[in-house]
C-alpha cells in the first residue's frame, strides 16, 4: 500500500507527453498567432497596435463581430428551448426507448456538418419542403426566404448543435433525486411550479455547460455560416478566412482571431459565472 | 384546486410533448431528407423526386478527385485518432483521479480546443505550420487534427475511470501484479468502453473537421468536407447528394458498431 500511495503521486508524469504535444502545437500556434497580430504588415515585421486600432476604428468589422456572438446567442437559445424538454422526456423514457433516442440525439452531431447544412438548403429553398408544407396548410401564399437569412442561419445552428445541448442537461437531469419532485407535487405544487421551481434550478449546471458548448460551436461554425448565410450575410470566421487566404492578409486576420476569440472567451466565462453562482445558491 | 391541477398538468404535459415532438423531428427530418433525395433520378435536388434511381451513387466511382479527397480524410481520421488514443489515455490516467489545482489546470488546457472559435487555431496553425515548413502534409493535419480531437477521448477516458472502484486495483497489485500488469489486465479492460466511445467521436470528428483543415490543407491535401463544401458553394451538384448519402449510411453502420461493442449510447449519457 505505501508503494502504491508512492506510485500514486508519480501518477502526473503520464500528462507530460499531451502536455509537451499541447505547448508544441496548441500553445505555440497561438503564440504565433497573437505576435503576428502585432504586426504592421506581412513583410514590414515592426510591432504595432495599427491591427487592433483598425478592427476596433471601424464599424464594419465590429458590425461582423457583434452579428456574430448575437448569432450564437439566438441559436444557442433555440437550442435550449428544444432541446431540454426533449432531454426531460427523454430521462422518463423505458430504457429501450431512452437508448432509441439518444441515438437519434448524436446521430446528427456524428453526421458531417457539410451533409447536414447541406440538407438543410434541400428543405429551405423556395420550392422546398418547408415552403411546400406551410403553403400547404395555408399558412403562406408566397414562398418564405429562408435561404440566405438570419432566420434559416439560426434555425440550421440550432438543430446542427442540438446533440450538444441535450446530452450535458440528460447528465444532470439522471443525477436529480425524482423524490424531489414527488415531495414538491405531494406538497401541493402543481405541474409547472414543481418544474421551474424545483427540476430547472437543480439541473442549472447541466444547462450552462450545455450552453457553452453550443455557443462556442454556433459561432466558428464556418460551413453553416457560408452555406445558409450566403454571400450577404458575413460572420467572423468567413471574414477572417477572407483576410487570411483572399486579401492575403495576416496580421489583420490574426489580430481579428485575437478579438474574436478573447470575446468568445469573454462569453463562455460569463455563463461559467451563472452556472456556478447556481450551484452555489442550490447547493 | 384538483381542477387546476389536472389542468396545470395537462398543459404541462401538452408543452413537453409538443417541444420535444418538433425537436425530434427536427433532428431526423434533414437527413432523411436528403438521403431520399439522393436517390433521385433528375438533374436537380428537388423534394420529393420525380423518380428514384442509383444514377448519382454510380457518378460517384467516376469522380476521382472526390474519392482521392475521401481517401486523404480517412488516412488523417485513423492516423489522429491513434495519436489522440494514446496521448488521450495516458493523460487520462495521469489527471484522472488527481485532485491537485495542477491536475485541474491541465484538464482545462487539454479541453480549451473545444471552447475557443476552432478557426482561430486553425489560422494560427497555418501560421505556424508555415514557419517549421510543415504546412500542406498530411502530418501537419494530423497534427492539427489532434489538438482539437484529443479532449473527446481525455473526457470520456477520465469517465471511464472514475467510475473504476479502487479496490480492483488494490486486489490486483496485493495479489503481486506489477502497476504495468495491473493496467493491462484490469483497468484497461474497464475502462475500454469508454476510451473506444471517444475514440469513435474524435475519428468522426476528424473526418468532419473544418476549421483546421480549411486552413492547412491545400489542392494536393484537399480534404473531403472541405472539397464538398467547394462543391456546395459553386454548384449544388446531385453527386454531392449522394456522396453525403454515403457519409449518412457509412455513419450509421459504424454508430451501430460502436453501440454493439462500447455501448456508445451509455458512455454519453
Amino acid at each position: 500500500m505505501a508503494a502504491r500511495a508512492a506510485a500514486g503521486g508519480r501518477e502526473w508524469r503520464l500528462a507530460l507527453p499531451l502536455a509537451a504535444f499541447f505547448l508544441a502545437f496548441f500553445v505555440a500556434p497561438l503564440g504565433v498567432l497573437v505576435a503576428w497580430s502585432f504586426y504592421d504588415s506581412a513583410e514590414l515585421r515592426a510591432l504595432t497596435l495599427a491591427q487592433y486600432a483598425r478592427f476596433l476604428g471601424d464599424r464594419f468589422t465590429l458590425g461582423i463581430l457583434w452579428d456574430t456572438l448575437t448569432l450564437g446567442a439566438k441559436a444557442t437559445l433555440v437550442c435550449l428551448v428544444f432541446g431540454y424538454p426533449l432531454a426531460w422526456l427523454a430521462l422518463r423514457l423505458p430504457p429501450r426507448w431512452q437508448a432509441a433516442l439518444v441515438f437519434l440525439v448524436i446521430l446528427p452531431i456524428l453526421t458531417s456538418v457539410v451533409v447536414r447544412t447541406f440538407a438543410w438548403i434541400v428543405m429551405l429553398g423556395s420550392q422546398g419542403v418547408i415552403n411546400q408544407a406551410l403553403a400547404a396548410i395555408g399558412l403562406v401564399d408566397r414562398p418564405l426566404r429562408l435561404l440566405y437569412t438570419e432566420v434559416g442561419v439560426v434555425m440550421v445552428l440550432a438543430q446542427v448543435q442540438m446533440p450538444l445541448m441535450v446530452l450535458p442537461i440528460m447528465a444532470t437531469l439522471a443525477r436529480v433525486d425524482p423524490n424531489l419532485s414527488d415531495a414538491s407535487s405531494s406538497l401541493g405544487a402543481g405541474a409547472w411550479r414543481t418544474f421551474w421551481k424545483v427540476t430547472v434550478p437543480l439541473s442549472l449546471p447541466g444547462v450552462v455547460a450545455g450552453c457553452i458548448l453550443v455557443y462556442a460551436a454556433c459561432v466558428t461554425a464556418f460551413v453553416t455560416q457560408t452555406l445558409i448565410g450566403g454571400a450577404r450575410l458575413i460572420y467572423m470566421p468567413l471574414y477572417i478566412y477572407q483576410q487570411a487566404t483572399g486579401a492575403n492578409n495576416w496580421p489583420f486576420a490574426a489580430a481579428m482571431s485575437v478579438v474574436f476569440m478573447i470575446a468568445v472567451l469573454a462569453v463562455v466565462y460569463l455563463l461559467n459565472l451563472v452556472g456556478r453562482a447556481a450551484r452555489g445558491a442550490y447547493a | 384546486m384538483r381542477r387546476r391541477r389536472d389542468y396545470e398538468a395537462l398543459s404541462f404535459g401538452v408543452a413537453i410533448g409538443v417541444l420535444s415532438a418538433v425537436a425530434i423531428a427536427f433532428l431526423i427530418a434533414p437527413t432523411l431528407i436528403l438521403l431520399l433525395t439522393s436517390f433521385t433520378d433528375s438533374e436537380s435536388l428537388k423534394f420529393p423526386p420525380s423518380g428514384y434511381s442509383f444514377r448519382w451513387y454510380a457518378a460517384l466511382l467516376e469522380a476521382d478527385q472526390l474519392l482521392a479527397t475521401a481517401w486523404n480524410s480517412l488516412v488523417v481520421a485513423c492516423w489522429t485518432t491513434v495519436a489522440s488514443v494514446v496521448l488521450g489515455v495516458t493523460a487520462a490516467l495521469g489527471i484522472g483521479r488527481s485532485r491537485s489545482p495542477w491536475a485541474k489546470a491541465a484538464d482545462a488546457l487539454f479541453m480549451s480546443p473545444l471552447l475557443l472559435p476552432a478557426l482561430a487555431f486553425g489560422f494560427g496553425a497555418l501560421i505556424f505550420f508555415n514557419m517549421i515548413g510543415l504546412v500542406q502534409s498530411i502530418a501537419g493535419l494530423t497534427l492539427g487534427h489532434v489538438v482539437v480531437c484529443v479532449p473527446f477521448v481525455l473526457r470520456n477516458s477520465i469517465a471511464a475511470l472514475s467510475q473504476l472502484d479502487p479496490a480492483m486495483l488494490e486486489a490486483s497489485e496485493s495479489l503481486g501484479a506489477s502497476r504495468f500488469y495491473t493496467f493491462r489486465r484490469v483497468t484497461l479492460p474497464l475502462i475500454a468502453p469508454g476510451v473506444g466511445a471517444g475514440a469513435f467521436i474524435a475519428f468522426m470528428s476528424s473526418f468532419d473537421n473544418i476549421p483546421v483543415s480549411l486552413f492547412v490543407a491545400d489542392a494536393r491535401t484537399q480534404m473531403l468536407p472541405i472539397y464538398l463544401w467547394e462543391i456546395i458553394e459553386t454548384n449544388l451538384d446531385v453527386r454531392t447528394a449522394a456522396a453525403s448519402g454515403v457519409i449518412v449510411v457509412a455513419t450509421l453502420v459504424l454508430m451501430i458498431l460502436a453501440e454493439r461493442f462500447a455501448g456508445l449510447t451509455k458512455q454519453l449519457r
